[in-house]
């Protein structure tokens, strides 16, 4: 990959989006009670272990056949496109919330993961993760072989009686690991 | 890492310290920056001058991942989501708000300088007085009730974008004693790939608060930070209408090859 122009700078999403990025169903990539419906919820916390009531996560996915949506419609979603874009705020306790689908593998065979962007006042850019959905195909995948069994299971959600749970450390605490944040190539120091 | 916490207030309201040990404490850090001689481009996560990212920055490294998936793509919008009205934001309200009426346009390229077409482009930013439109902003400055201070638009097929505005005012904040953000507009973008993701801030040309500001001063190189600047432009200006800025902006480089491209954006019309 060349790359010859410098990136824009990142900075910190601040503590007043809250009127601004929020949009009706935002965290509805599917309607709560459709047919496939899941929740993934979790709560995300600093470093003292204390939630962060001011964070913004995003999520991105493929459909639960593993294709990737070219859908157009989030920000007015009509109940039946799936756009597999999602926007959810944590509340005053650290808490989010989506409803989605559990996405399929975009390779067969392959582990199928959820995208999620973070954002929060205090960091001072945006972080990305996976959210890696529990199956066999986790054994074989590069990224989760490459790291340290504790690491490792900060990538992959739980299943719950609604659907998928996962948390986000975003700095170690004394009872829970850092989650594994990611670097993609082209994003420079 | 930790070093600091012991030290420092962790509360973001506590507004402990004072400017000019903030200040020092910038510029150690820029000092060091500078004789390490490589060469930054974006913020630092772990920067204890902005006091809330104490317990809130990342730790470990970042983990090398090669995109796959849903990762080589990115979400799609279109007409359905945004308005063309939603661009200009001092149309929102019955009355024109106060303040200096302003257009920010630019186009947003990835770093093989290809634009980004037709993608999503929020804006949100104080008002006149630097006041939000929030609940938790409870500076005496007064709520212009006809500015709200949240814009939305596509980019065209060159990754142009434009908004009608009015310029925001700098305010205070409590990350230390006197602390003032010097005057910024919010930026969140998409690209062709959700790798490219971001949310900064643009900056205006020769603001005074520049070397005072902690966010501003978490990019330690010059170089990277005036990428966060406006130009004024008399060229955007318009007669008896309203001032003009420029700002162009460069997300990460796309891993997907041109062709590649052009076929997903062929699949959003």
């Amino acid at each position: 990959m060349s790359t010859l122009l410098t990136a824009t700078p990142g900075q910190t999403i601040g503590p007043f989006y809250g009127y601004a990025l929020p949009f009706e169903h935002g965290n509805q990539l599917v309607p709560p009670g459709a047919p496939g419906a899941v929740r993934l919820t979790g709560v995300v916390a600093d470093g003292d272990g204390h939630p962060v009531p001011d964070a913004l996560l995003e999520i991105w996915q493929a459909d639960a056949d593993g294709r990737v949506p070219t859908a157009a419609g989030s920000l007015h979603r009509d109940g039946w496109t799936f756009t597999g874009w999602g926007r959810a705020s944590t509340d005053d306790s650290g808490h989010y919330s989506f409803t989605t689908v559990t996405p399929g593998p975009t390779t067969p065979g392959g582990a199928a993961f959820i995208m999620i962007t973070v954002f929060a006042r205090g960091l001072l850019n945006r972080v990305f993760t996976r959210a890696y959905v529990p199956s066999a195909a986790l054994a074989a995948d590069p990224l989760l072989a490459s790291l340290p069994a504790e690491r490792r299971s900060t990538l992959i959600a739980t299943t719950d009686e609604h659907g998928l749970r996962f948390d986000i450390q975003l700095q170690s605490s004394a009872t829970k690991p850092e989650t594994v944040f990611l670097r993609y190539p082209g994003h420079r120091r | 890492m930790h070093s600091m916490t012991a030290t420092v207030d962790t509360n973001p309201d506590a507004a402990a310290a004072s400017q000019a040990s903030v200040s020092a404490e910038i510029g150690a850090i820029e000092s060091a920056y500078q004789r390490a001689g490589f060469e930054e481009t974006q913020p630092r996560l772990d920067y204890p001058p902005y006091r809330s990212s104490l317990l809130r920055h990342p730790t470990k490294e970042l983990v090398h991942a090669d995109p796959e998936g849903v990762e080589l793509w990115t979400p799609c919008f279109s007409e359905r989501d945004v308005h063309p009205l939603e661009a200009d934001l001092t149309i929102q309200h019955g009355g024109a708000p106060i303040g200096e009426r302003m257009v920010v346009t630019g186009r947003v390229v990835d770093g093989d300088g290809r634009p980004v077409r037709r993608q999503l482009v929020e804006i949100w930013q104080a008002n006149a007085g630097g006041r939000y439109v929030h609940k938790r902003d409870q500076h005496p400055s007064p709520i212009d009730p006809n500015f709200t201070g949240v814009g939305r638009c596509l980019t065209d097929d060159h990754g142009n974008y434009r908004f009608t505005t009015i310029k925001p005012g700098p305010y205070p904040w409590k990350n230390h004693r006197n602390a003032w953000r010097p005057a910024h507009i919010h930026f969140s973008l998409f690209g062709t790939e959700f790798t490219q993701r971001m949310v900064t801030q643009m900056y205006f040309p020769g603001d005074p608060l520049f070397p005072l500001d902690p966010i501003y001063q978490s990019i330690t190189d010059q170089k990277a930070r005036d990428r966060l600047v406006a130009a004024y432009d008399h060229d955007v200006t318009t007669h008896e209408w309203a001032t003009g800025y420029r700002w162009d902006i460069v997300l990460t480089g796309a891993t997907r090859t041109p062709t590649e491209s052009q076929d997903q954006g062929a699949q959003h019309q």
